[in-house]
């Protein structure tokens, strides 16, 4: 509206240019590549992550009490409060702050129980990693595990900056990405509770 | 001949419409296919996951492994040849010298001194020589009894029996013990991998899509196929950046 119906004036170049530098800038910001963690950060990110899961499933403790531990290296380590909206879809947005959380508390203790017990598969395991690549909105670190009598299988890992610091929010195991299946999973549970987040954190607590 | 059985075999492929672009999950049938997947869950319960509990409680672990090797092993001639038709004469080479070893130093495939060696042998199929021929992976398929697969690999898995030059050499009674001994290692990787099968078969909460959704995702996996890899990045969607 108001551009075009000004007079040809030094106010009206001044807007022109300001609109122009407007919409310049708002290409540029959808187009910038940075904004992700630096490749090395999130290598030793995940270097971190898989020393620590290591120590904890050779350590021979009880199951119960390596599953408390593996909530706590997904507390540290993981975007639990981006995978846990995501998970949500189209739900995290009509959701209150207090399911938010409430959901984002739940969901870290079933995903620490559901992925956990998989772990043991990997005792005596040998994890090294391949490499760190740039995706342009995150950095994907490569990881593969070498198993006794096993072809060896590969771990990728989705590391982002974007809450602040280094934090992973996918594993994608031999090409199977966790956020994808969880994304799917939480959504039939919903479903199944017509959308019920409430009855969905009560349940969620008891399973995984 | 050959050749011809190959036009056959890629008329029947591209038959099935190809997958629309950006989907990731293309699935026309997925009433049939949801229908198949409670049949072939019901199997898993009655027997399979039955079968596999007493097979793995009462066989003893050595024994497991030569029943899985042995079956492995047969199945190397029918990887080579299609290493062959996807003309990688690397995977060719492996798949036969590992056939070669383990069927002599491993005692007709009971052990599995190749890959001491570092022959871990380059499992493969006809529906993977299929999608190296180009053919598309077309509509998501739950087989009765085989479970999840496609409208590629379901003609693949035909093709596979045929080509089998297991099946074709084997003297005729020495056929019941390559069959039954497939059926061992079936039995042992339902005991081997109890964990994932009965979590996603029983404890999710729509089993045919987790099912669906992680077969998809391994075998383009597998074959190495990046046209559906989408990454997906959950900061976009919340901070819409």
């Amino acid at each position: 509206m108001a551009i075009d119906d000004l007079p040809r004036t030094p106010r009206r170049q001044f807007l022109t240019r300001l609109a122009g530098f407007a919409a310049f800038g708002a290409g540029a910001s959808a187009l910038r590549p940075a904004r992700a963690a630096n490749p090395a950060a999130a290598q030793a990110l995940v270097q971190q992550v898989l020393s620590e899961i290591m120590g904890i499933i050779n350590s021979g403790r009880s199951e119960a009490a390596m599953l408390a531990e593996f909530e706590q290296v997904f507390t540290r380590y993981a975007d639990v409060n981006v995978i846990a909206r995501s998970v949500l879809g189209p739900s995290a947005r009509t959701a209150s702050t207090a399911q938010i959380s409430a959901f984002t508390a739940a969901f870290r203790g079933y995903m620490a129980r559901k992925y956990g017990r998989r772990f043991r598969e990997l005792i005596g395991a040998r994890f090294s990693i391949s490499g760190a690549r740039d995706l342009g909105n995150f950095i994907e670190v490569v990881s593969t595990a070498a198993l006794v009598g096993q072809p060896p299988y590969e771990v990728r890992w989705h590391v982002s900056d974007r809450s602040g610091s280094n934090l992973f929010f996918n594993m994608v195991i031999e090409g199977v990405s966790m956020l994808a299946v969880e994304r799917e999973e939480i959504g039939a549970m919903l479903d199944q509770r017509r959308g019920d987040i409430d009855r969905l954190i009560a349940d969620l607590r008891g399973m995984g | 001949m050959p050749g011809f059985f190959a036009m056959f075999l890629l008329g029947l492929v591209a038959a099935c419409s190809p997958a629309p672009l950006g989907v990731e999950v293309w699935d026309p049938y997925e009433a049939e296919n949801r229908a198949r997947h409670a049949e072939n869950r019901a199997v898993d319960t009655a027997l399979l996951r039955r079968s596999a509990h007493a097979y793995g409680e009462t066989v003893p672990e050595p024994v497991r492994r030569a029943v899985g090797n042995f079956a492995g092993n047969l199945s190397l001639p029918g990887a080579a040849v299609n290493s062959l038709l996807q003309g990688r004469p690397d995977a060719v080479v492996e798949n036969t010298f590992r056939f070669l070893i383990n069927s002599t130093l491993g005692l007709a495939g009971l052990f599995d001194p190749a890959t001491e060696f570092g022959l871990h042998g380059r499992p493969t199929d006809f529906g993977e020589t299929l999608h190296v021929w180009g053919a598309p992976e077309g509509a998501y398929l739950e087989l009765p009894f085989i479970g999840p697969s496609t409208e590629r690999d379901a003609v693949g898995f035909v093709a596979d029996i045929a080509l089998d030059p297991v099946r074709i050499l084997l003297p005729r009674d020495a056929r019941g013990l390559a069959f039954g001994s497939r059926f061992g290692a079936l039995i042992g990787d339902r005991y081997e991998y109890s964990g994932l099968i009965d979590s996603t078969l029983y404890e999710s909460a729509d089993s045919y899509a987790q099912a669906r959704l992680i077969y998809l995702q391994s075998r383009r996996f597998q074959l190495g196929d990046e046209s559906f890899t989408t990454y997906f990045d959950p900061y976009e969607e919340l901070y819409g950046d």
